[in-house]
């Protein structure tokens, strides 16, 4: 009798946690699928990543905006999380689903670049040329940053003082070395004459923490994202960003190139399809990516996540990835992380 | 400040906003009982539904979820010594062994006036001093957080008592070297992954618990043949869930409470700490205040070690909003994501916050005291109900257990590979548990293990590879001498029992 009671009393419970799931994940598609003419039936969305990070936000972001906006009649989300996304990009390449495409980002081509073996059928390297790239979406800029105290007012101070003693700059970043954050500090030294390998890289597990760290006053620069220290405008200063112009989100903030460093870089978020995808789906999908920014849902979407629009498609991808390949790989030699 | 309270209570007070925070609370409850949902995975699904929210509304109920999920947590910690989520590990180390003597309800009910208790205190910390607070935020640094976790480690005596002090260290080394498993946090360089794409990341702090606690407590309950809960059944059921906390309870609560809320509050304020490091620093250092006698009680059922961590894990939740809204730092996944949401609203965090949005900033401190209130309501007229699941016959409660922990697992990471690494360390760790190897060492190294490592690796790196910055900084030097104060006078005090 009181089994029964507590058995029910579980089973309402999980119902109803899946009820809120189904509610959460679904209403915001249902409300808007009622037009008919859409671009696309149907697409499933596989993030490399838990609910939450980066590649997560992309993906449900995108969706909602294409539901909302009417290319896409249903989106579904699944995460796989493992082998910081090789898990996912592994999936898409050996069993190449229908219907499906794959978010990544820059560490993508890094991974390509890098020791990643063995992970696929037969001596495979897990590299973005085993699938097809659709298009890069949206983009966040590499950025160098001070305290708002710091006596290092520009790029050109940060290089100067890396000169008289290199010992006395220390780069934070919010990931390993090899890393992208190591690498956008790396290329702007490298721009300014030094040798990368001798700026002395402070590794912290997250951007949160690295930005801690620098204002705490342990190191003196912070390497990272632009996107991941728009939080804190307020606590530190913007010398210098990878863009090639400055971008409107953060006025305020120069360009390295501005400054005379020419640095260029742009981690870049896009989504893939397995070799397999037929070519009729993959113009469809690439080119509603790129309809879906011009739209009100998408804006919506993207001012809601401080997004940078880079629709950049097809050939134009390809010969993108190839070009941050050739240089990654001379930084990263340079380096010494390969 | 008084106007900012009356805008912040205004604010609060609206029917919206009095609604999400009980929604927030109550999703947050459900969503920390079950084990593998943490409330960053709840934030994360809730913000397409707080997209169309007023900026404060959405943050009350993020808030809400958080501080509901710490709060529900420690439920599954008690009753199945399956842990929510990571901030409530440490309230299974006593509250399970409560549990189990039949005074289940009696233990959620010291962790809900805990939880209470901290929540409510910090709140007022929160109100009184946050601007000032962001620079303790931001005083410590590399080396503090690597004293830090050695005065972490010294918790670890609280579970090596007479015989087992081998046992204890053993595990601290094989919790220490499953931390090491996964990339580096230095380099990019993978360690013990065997080429298994699957372990590059790690293990998780979660799996492991779920591995080591519940899995293998409901499989060491299978091996061993007894059934534990005969205690629990003996007494009736009014008895079992009965929420009475005696005088002589309240009195050591009400020693506890203070001086855990202080602790995990200020270890909460650290962007690189959080609840669960708040959680395990709060119960090894109240092990230190009590007196020899109930030193003994910790691990069998404590009310010292059960109110600490719990009333430390939610004080840090409300700590960790000093970072977010006055630094725009986030310490954790979960304030992260919410950080996210903040900036999506169009609202820049930073000391600039209270005049640009002072309604932002007090109404969500406001929604705090509204927050508990609500979740004290909620729990406790439930605790009697909730406490009877150790009256279910074993042979309905192991499976649901496993059925608990497999599930828990999947949804936290959507790997199937982890479901049978977890099964597998709950095998190992079911036979170590029947050789009396304790648990707890094992899951505290783990946890401080992997930062130990990373802030001195990064601290070395800093100082150009010379020891100096164990001494260069005075915090540094004044946990080290705690740390050294209290090794060395456990040390003594043996010494003395022996002669």
């Amino acid at each position: 009798m009181f089994n029964d009671d507590f058995i029910n009393i579980i089973r309402e419970e999980i119902m109803k946690l899946i009820k809120t799931f189904i509610s959460v994940l679904f209403s915001a598609f249902l409300l808007f699928s009622s037009t008919s003419s859409f671009a696309v039936e149907k697409l499933h969305f596989l993030i490399g990543g838990g609910a939450g990070g980066g590649w997560d936000g992309t993906a449900r972001g995108t969706g909602e905006a294409l539901t909302k906006a009417g290319f896409l009649k249903s989106a579904s989300f699944e995460n796989m999380s493992g082998g910081g996304g090789g898990k996912a990009l592994a999936y898409l390449i050996n069993n190449a689903p229908k219907d499906t495409v794959l978010v990544q980002s820059t560490p993508l081509v890094l991974r390509s670049i890098t020791r990643h073996k063995g992970y696929v059928k037969g001596t495979g390297t897990l590299s973005y040329k085993d699938v097809k790239p659709i298009a890069g979406v949206i983009g966040d800029y590499g950025a160098i940053v001070v305290a708002k105290n710091s006596p290092i007012k520009n790029f050109k101070d940060a290089v100067d003082h890396y000169q008289k003693d290199p010992k006395s700059i220390k780069m934070a970043g919010g990931s390993v070395r090899g890393s992208m954050d190591h690498l956008i500090g790396a290329l702007a030294f490298q721009a300014a004459g030094a040798n990368p390998n001798d700026v002395i890289y402070v590794p912290y597990d997250a951007g949160g923490k690295a930005l801690a760290g620098l204002l705490s006053g342990e190191t003196q620069i912070l390497s990272t994202g632009l996107g991941e220290v728009m939080g804190a405008r307020d606590q530190v200063r913007i010398i210098g960003i990878t863009a090639p112009e400055r971008v409107g989100d953060a006025p305020e903030a120069p360009t390295l190139k501005e400054q005379g460093y020419d640095v260029q870089f742009v981690n870049w978020r896009g989504f893939f399809a397995p070799k397999s995808m037929s070519m009729s789906d993959y113009n469809k999908i690439s080119k509603m990516l790129g309809d879906v920014q011009k739209t009100p849902e998408w804006e919506a979407v993207r001012k809601r996540n401080a997004w940078v629009n880079i629709y950049n498609p097809g050939s134009k991808f390809d010969a993108f990835l190839e070009k941050q390949t050739v240089e990654m790989t001379a930084l990263m030699k340079k380096l010494g992380v390969i | 400040m008084i106007e900012g309270i009356l805008i912040g209570l205004s604010t609060a007070l609206s029917l919206t906003n009095i609604l999400m925070v009980m929604v927030g609370c109550f999703a947050g409850t459900i969503i920390g009982m079950l084990p593998g949902l943490g409330p960053m995975t709840a934030i994360a699904l809730m913000i397409p539904i707080t997209y169309g929210f007023d900026p404060s509304t959405g943050l009350i109920l993020m808030a809400g979820v958080y501080y509901g999920a710490v709060f529900g947590g420690s439920t599954s910690s008690i009753l199945l010594n399956a842990p929510g989520i990571p901030g409530t590990v440490a309230t299974a180390f006593d509250g399970y062994p409560m549990a189990q003597q039949g005074k289940a309800g009696k233990a959620l009910a010291i962790a809900a006036y805990s939880s209470f208790a901290g929540g409510t205190i910090s709140a007022i910390f929160l109100l009184v001093a946050a601007p000032s607070l962001s620079k303790v935020s931001l005083a410590f640094r590399s080396p503090d957080y690597f004293a830090l976790m050695i005065l972490g480690l010294t918790a670890i005596s609280a579970f090596s008592s007479k015989g087992q002090f081998l046992k204890a260290m053993m595990m601290v080394v094989l919790g220490l070297m499953l931390a090491t498993v996964g990339q580096d946090s230095l380099s990019d360089i993978t360690r013990f992954t065997f080429n298994n794409m699957n372990l590059t990341d790690g293990i998780s702090f979660v799996l492991i618990v779920m591995a080591t606690f519940a899995m293998s407590e409901a499989l060491t309950i299978i091996f061993r043949g007894k059934d534990p809960n005969r205690a629990a059944k003996q007494i009736s059921l009014t008895e079992l869930g009965s929420i009475k906390v005696n005088k002589e309870e309240t009195i050591k609560m009400a020693k506890t409470i203070p001086r855990s809320s202080i602790l995990g509050f200020l270890i909460g304020v650290l962007p690189g700490a959080g609840a669960t490091i708040a959680s395990f620093l709060a119960y090894g250092m109240e092990r230190n205040y009590v007196n020899e006698e109930e030193k003994q009680k910790f691990g069998k059922g404590s009310v010292h070690g059960l109110s600490a961590p719990e009333t430390a894990n939610n004080a840090a939740c409300s700590g960790s909003f000093v970072p977010l809204l006055t630094l725009g730092i986030p310490g954790s996944g979960t304030t992260a994501v919410m950080l996210g949401a903040l900036l999506g609203f169009g609202i820049q965090p930073g000391p600039r916050l209270y005049q640009t949005n002072p309604e932002i900033f007090w109404s969500v401190i406001m929604s705090m005291y509204i927050g508990m209130v609500v979740l004290l309501i909620l729990n406790l007229p439930l605790i009697p109900y909730i406490a009877r699941i150790l009256a279910v016959p074993r042979n309905y409660l192991i499976p649901l257990i496993l059925f608990f922990s497999v599930t828990g697992i999947y949804l936290m990471s959507f790997n199937n590979f982890d479901i049978f690494l977890m099964i597998g360390i709950a095998v190992v760790a079911t036979f170590l548990r029947l050789y009396d190897f304790p648990m707890p060492p094992l899951i505290l190294a783990f946890v401080l293990g992997g930062l130990m490592e990373e802030t001195l690796r990064r601290s070395l790196l800093i100082s150009d590879g010379s020891p100096n910055f164990l001494w260069d900084r005075p915090i540094t030097l004044i946990i080290l001498l705690i740390t050294i104060t209290i090794v060395g006078w456990q040390i003594f005090s043996t010494f003395r029992k022996k002669s």
